[in-house]
């Protein structure tokens, strides 16, 4: 891994950092990608993935609706910028 | 005088009820403990102002009637900030409580404030929190361990009762063995994670810090159970009718002590250990076989990969956890040229370093021509090492390793980002196979610079749903 990959990764993270720090992470990728890569040797016993999942997607029932616009102030009052029953950005296109 | 270095929340309530002291003098001596300790501790980010008030109104006939407990600051009260330790959500205030503070507030207890943390749960030692470290009350030029080590911090000093914290790799079991108190993460899906700010969804894991294994049994009754606000959570008649496992019913057959047994993987922890450990170790061990507990040597040869699928699976979730940090909706914004460019500038000044390395590398694990060799190969293995571990449960009740290799590192020990991850190497099997796992205080290491008295602790951990057979082994043990 080198500074120009790490800076494309923190592009696609949409994470502004340094020059210097992209250097420094790319150095300590290697590190860590040469520890987690032991895993990629490992044999696995085939399992299969047939027995059930204990935990599976729970979906609510689409019912109950709270009323409408009970927590929209308290959820505004946290955005940034808002402008009226709106949070604000700047403009995309 | 009430003696908070040694109150436990059974003999508080047994003070309150008795009429020794009433639930504000409690609160009170808490505050004033605080106040003297945690200059030097900074356990603390934030002592909430109407304490003595939810004291004044606490029912001490509730389970945790009046009882003092501190949360970790990535827990929502509604209109407190949390900021998870970040610069990213420094004015942040929680809009709604989470599921945890709910059920405590219901129980009667007084929520102190918000502890320290390192930044979104991200670390092993407070020292990535950005609003400065907490040291260890036992050594200060210790770190008290992470990432809930404000929580551990806060205990071990006497500053409050109990605490909670969250547990993605360790992040309970660690700083609780650095500090010398029990902490416990619960089997994955027993606690309801609405509230909680998030690292890794598939591991993280609210659990309790307190002084004994009782105590820490009676936060756990109080906070868990299925909650329709987080899908993960079971409910208590899935664990009991399940065929497929154990879920609490094996351990507690097994609860006549001679048949409960304990495993012991010496081949996962072995050459990793400081001496002194390994001594502690060895002598934990013969207390057990003295308590009439079998000992049994077993081998589980996957689990020393556990802490590199670790290092695969939590960054890939941190990535897109968060990703919801974008300087729109809530916490901080950093105006930049254009709509993407505020995106850049709040990300990269609100996230500390250890955040933007996270989320780098989980990018990295999750591109196009990486995926099958790094997360594929992780969420794999994770399920084998799940099924090793839950076959190990067919013969034992309880697995027993160390907490941590060492006792608690002085700070700047670690400087580089994988030696501090191998901090957590044996709590993190707890986290990838979701079984519950407490580190439950195991005396002291020896280390002849610091006269014996940095504490160690003594991980175990139980299959699915068995908590009970932790509970009733620590209390053993702590006797």
């Amino acid at each position: 891994m080198n500074k120009e990959e790490v800076l494309k990764l923190a592009k696609l993270a949409r994470i502004e950092i340094s020059s210097e720090e992209a250097e420094s992470l790319a150095h300590e990728f290697e590190a860590i990608l040469k520890y987690v890569g032991e895993i990629k040797g490992a044999r696995l016993k085939g399992t299969g993935g047939k027995e059930k999942p204990l935990l599976r997607n729970v979906m609510r029932e689409d019912v109950n609706p709270h009323e409408s616009g009970i927590y929209t102030e308290a959820l505004l009052n946290a955005a940034p910028k808002r402008k009226g029953q709106y949070v604000s950005v700047k403009k995309i296109l | 005088m009430i003696d908070l270095q040694k109150l436990t929340i059974v003999s508080a309530r047994e003070a309150l009820k008795k009429g020794d002291f009433t639930a504000r003098e409690l609160t009170q001596a808490c505050l004033d403990a605080i106040k003297h300790k945690d200059p030097e501790v900074h356990a603390f980010l934030e002592v909430f102002d109407d304490c003595l008030e939810q004291a004044e109104k606490a029912n001490i006939n509730l389970p945790l009637g009046g009882i003092p407990i501190a949360l970790k600051d990535n827990m929502l009260v509604k209109g407190k900030i949390a900021s998870a330790g970040s610069k990213i959500l420094e004015n942040y205030r929680a809009t709604y409580d989470s599921t945890v503070v709910k059920k405590l507030k219901e129980a009667g207890a007084v929520i102190i404030g918000r502890t320290n943390c390192d930044e979104f749960a991200m670390g092993s030692s407070t020292e990535n929190s950005a609003y400065g470290p907490t040291k260890n009350p036992i050594d200060p030029e210790r770190v008290p361990g992470g990432s809930s080590g404000g929580s551990a911090a806060a205990v071990a000093a006497g500053m409050v009762l109990a605490a909670f914290g969250s547990d993605t790799g360790g992040s309970i079991r660690q700083p609780a063995a650095f500090t010398g108190i029990v902490g416990m993460k619960p089997t994955y899906g027993r606690v309801s994670r609405s509230g909680l700010i998030a690292m890794a969804s598939s591991l993280d894991q609210i659990g309790p810090f307190a002084k004994t294994v009782e105590d820490a049994e009676m936060l756990y009754e109080v906070v868990k159970g299925q909650d329709p606000l987080d899908s993960t959570t079971l409910s208590d008649s899935s664990l009991a009718n399940s065929s497929d496992v154990s879920f609490g019913k094996h351990g507690q057959n097994l609860l006549g002590k001679n048949g409960f047994t304990i495993g012991v993987p010496r081949d996962f922890f072995e050459g990793q250990l400081d001496k002194d450990v390994a001594e502690n170790f060895e002598e934990a061990v013969k207390k057990f076989e003295s308590l009439g507990y079998k000992i049994k040597n077993i081998s589980l040869p996957l689990l020393k990969y556990s802490l590199a699928v670790y290092y695969i699976l939590m960054p890939a979730e941190v990535s897109s956890n968060l990703a919801r940090f974008d300087g729109v909706k809530y916490g901080l914004h950093v105006d930049g040229e254009n709509s993407i460019d505020d995106y850049f500038k709040t990300r990269g000044a609100g996230f500390g370093r250890e955040a933007r390395r996270r989320i780098i590398l989980g990018t990295y694990v999750l591109s196009s021509g990486y995926y099958d060799a790094y997360y594929g190969q992780a969420v794999n293995m994770k399920r084998a090492i799940t099924e090793e571990l839950r076959d190990a449960f067919k013969e034992v009740d309880l697995i027993l390793t160390p907490s941590t290799p060492t006792p608690a590192f002085k700070f700047g020990e670690k400087s580089d980002p994988l030696s501090m991850y191998l901090a957590d190497i044996f709590t993190v099997p707890g986290n990838i196979s979701g079984c519950p796992s407490a580190s439950v205080p195991s005396g002291f290491s020896g280390l002849p610079a610091q006269a014996g008295n940095l504490p160690l602790g003594l991980l175990l951990t139980a299959d699915l749903g068995n908590e009970a057979a932790i509970f009733e082994a620590g209390k053993d043990f702590q006797k």
